[in-house]
């Protein structure tokens, strides 16, 4: 087991190494900042200035190495735009993001794992098969036209929830959260769903194709024929063979929940990552972009790592440490 | 002595419902066991043998069902029984043991929880209890280190320790009835051997009566007091083990015999019966073997009824009989 996580480990920075190097380039072809950043006005000698002070006038591999070596201290750089180390700037939005990302993946599982159950476990019901139609909808609908939609019958018609914003936020270990406040949580509510939407429909398919395929095991039969109760026979035979593929697309799904919070904060111009590495972007604010990046390739990392100490627990036959 | 299970007319159907039949899987089959007996249910495959095991137990998959018939399980008929009695019964009096051992226990959980929740199905005991309960189950089918082996898995056990184990499941209330769908047919022939002389040993001290459910008549021959033979869903000929093999009546039951390859020379070709089982949904009209029959005339046409001899039966009005003379 030791040495199955060393060698993960191992790779993981390999993985990091290699993604540093992609984004890094990536970022410098993308646009040259120089023209946003500068003054259209300023004069030759104060243009050069600027260029030296961000150390745009090094070659291009250089300057990663340069990057490489920040980075070995936790220094991704000053932001062009704030002027702010880019990293403070990405934790500081982190809070309001992992909060949504969170709350979504809750609706999700609450509502896409019974529904799931329930669609398997009774294939020919008229309600199933509306659960299904409408998981259909889930995830072929686009997030942000939902998100309109939401805005518009909610926060226009009905007037009952905030279009935007993080509403009233409590403090909880030195940061903000809206969650813990009852206006905040007003505010949660739409974006959450918005972004839950998407997922829930596909932990739903996910759940009910995979109790279509525990079902008809001889073991689930051999355990009604052992005289034990439905209720044990779905909740622990079924539901912990049917947890191993569901676990892993929750645990990827969550990365992407962060990660492309992007369209959802837009909309509801909630300010977490998304909506910060959005306004970087068309300010090609490179140390931002970059730092942000490299926090989500690290984010899947992690993940993966969870996921995978997750599976051993769950499937036996894949523990590295199991006696023969 | 009355029989412990008699099953009467028993039709089990796929699809179809009240109004309209579905396809039949068995057809209008009658047997009975008494205690401590052992009766081997014989055919092909698809000849509804499994499914009227399944019938018995009421775990047919969807779609399905028994259309009519009667179970009748210690004087009272199962197969109208409520879900929840039948439940009571599934593994306290009626046992199952399955064909594929590799796939019988469920891969995730312990051998532990596994047993232990069968004994606490039935039985109002804790944990600590039911642990040991099934750790003793475990040594009388002969598994080394039983302690150990409860919090092992199922994937870190060869098939035929899985069958022990399954077989260990099965016993753990001293059912009256196993029913055992061809328990031995995953496994190779060294271990089918002690499986089979371990299940003979074990169900003999628990007076437990076997419905044995498999298509080798040489286990048939070793280990049943009575056989059934089935075909195309309905049975073709029933009776006691010793009369029926050496003396079997039914062309069907005739060609099995001769096709165990014992029975043939060396040297000559192995004896087969021409043809293939029909489709449950394309069944000739009259008897089913007819089309496979050297002996069948137009008289064949009607499916002919089982016709009683002494204790045994057979459905067929043109009966291999031995020369007597």
């Amino acid at each position: 087991m030791v040495t199955s996580i060393i060698r993960r480990l191992i790779q993981a920075l390999f993985v990091i190494v290699a993604m540093t190097i992609i984004v890094f380039i990536g970022v410098s072809v993308i646009g040259n900042p120089v023209d946003i950043l500068i003054n259209p006005d300023a004069n030759q000698a104060e243009r050069a200035r600027v260029i030296a002070h961000y150390g745009l006038d090094q070659p291009l591999w250089k300057q990663y190495l340069l990057f490489l070596q920040g980075l070995l201290q936790g220094d991704f750089g000053n932001s062009f735009v704030y002027g702010r180390p880019a990293l403070g700037l990405i934790l500081e939005r982190l809070p309001a993001t992992l909060e949504l990302a969170i709350t979504a993946l809750a609706i999700a599982i609450v509502f896409g794992l019974p529904l799931g159950l329930y669609a398997g476990l009774y294939p020919n019901r008229v309600s199933s098969k509306l659960i299904m139609s409408g998981s259909i909808l889930g995830f072929s609908l686009p997030t942000f036209w939902v998100g309109l939609m939401l805005i518009m019958v909610f926060s226009v018609e009905l007037g009952w929830l905030p279009t935007n914003g993080r509403g009233t936020t409590a403090e909880l270990f030195g940061t903000q959260w809206s969650f813990l406040t009852g206006e905040g949580l007003r505010h949660l509510l739409l974006p959450a769903f918005n972004l839950a939407l998407f997922k829930t429909s596909l932990i739903m398919r996910l759940t009910r194709a995979g109790v279509q395929e525990v079902l008809p095991q001889d073991y689930v039969k051999f355990a009604r024929a052992k005289g034990l109760r439905e209720r044990r026979v779905i909740a622990v035979h079924v539901l912990k063979n049917l947890m191993i593929p569901v676990v892993t697309i929750i645990g990827l799904e969550f990365g992407s929940l962060i990660a492309f919070s992007v369209v959802t904060e837009s909309i509801f111009a909630w300010p977490g990552m998304g909506k910060l590495i959005i306004d970087s972007i068309n300010l090609l604010d490179r140390p931002v972009i970059v730092a942000y990046l490299m926090m989500m390739v690290l984010l899947f990392v992690v993940l993966n790592f969870i996921i995978d100490i997750c599976y051993t627990i769950l499937d036996p036959r894949i523990r590295l440490d199991a006696k023969a | 002595m009355t029989a412990l299970l008699k099953v009467e007319n028993l039709v089990t159907e796929f699809g179809g419902s009240s109004a309209k039949p579905g396809l039949r899987a068995v057809n209008d089959v009658s047997f009975s066991i008494e205690r401590g007996k052992v009766l081997g249910l014989v055919g092909e495959s698809g000849s509804g043998k499994s499914v009227t095991g399944f019938s018995i137990m009421r775990l047919l998959e969807k779609p399905g069902r028994i259309a009519s018939g009667r179970v009748i399980f210690d004087g009272t008929d199962i197969a109208n029984c409520s879900e929840e009695e039948m439940r009571r019964l599934r593994g306290k009096r009626i046992a199952m043991v399955f064909q594929d051992p590799t796939m019988t226990l469920n891969p995730v959980l312990t051998i532990g929880t596994q047993m232990v929740e069968a004994v606490q199905a039935h039985e109002n005991v804790s944990k600590d209890v039911a642990r040991q309960r099934s750790r003793d189950a475990l040594a009388r089918v002969g598994i080394p280190s039983p302690e150990e082996r409860l919090s092992a898995y199922p994937h870190q056990f060869s098939g035929g320790m899985r069958q022990r184990v399954a077989i260990a499941i099965a016993l753990l209330h001293k059912p009256d009835l196993i029913v055992a769908d061809e328990p031995t047919t995953a496994l190779d022939v060294t271990i089918q051997s002690q499986i089979i002389s371990e299940f003979q040993k074990l169900t003999e001290e628990s007076n437990t009566a076997v419905i044995w459910i498999t298509h080798d008549l040489a286990i048939v021959s070793r280990l049943a007091d009575d056989i059934a033979v089935m075909y195309a869903g309905r049975l073709v000929e029933t009776g006691p083990v010793t009369k029926v093999l050496t003396d079997p009546h039914h062309p069907y039951t005739a060609g099995l015999i001769a096709s165990v390859p014992s029975q043939n020379r060396r040297g000559e070709p192995l004896r087969q019966i021409r043809g293939m089982t029909p489709a449950i949904h394309r069944l000739p009209q009259g008897c089913s073997f007819r089309t496979r029959c050297d002996r069948a005339t137009d008289g064949c046409l009607v499916m002919p009824p089982l016709l009683p001899e002494e204790d045994r039966s057979f459905r067929c009005i043109h009966p291999v009989l031995k020369e007597t003379a």
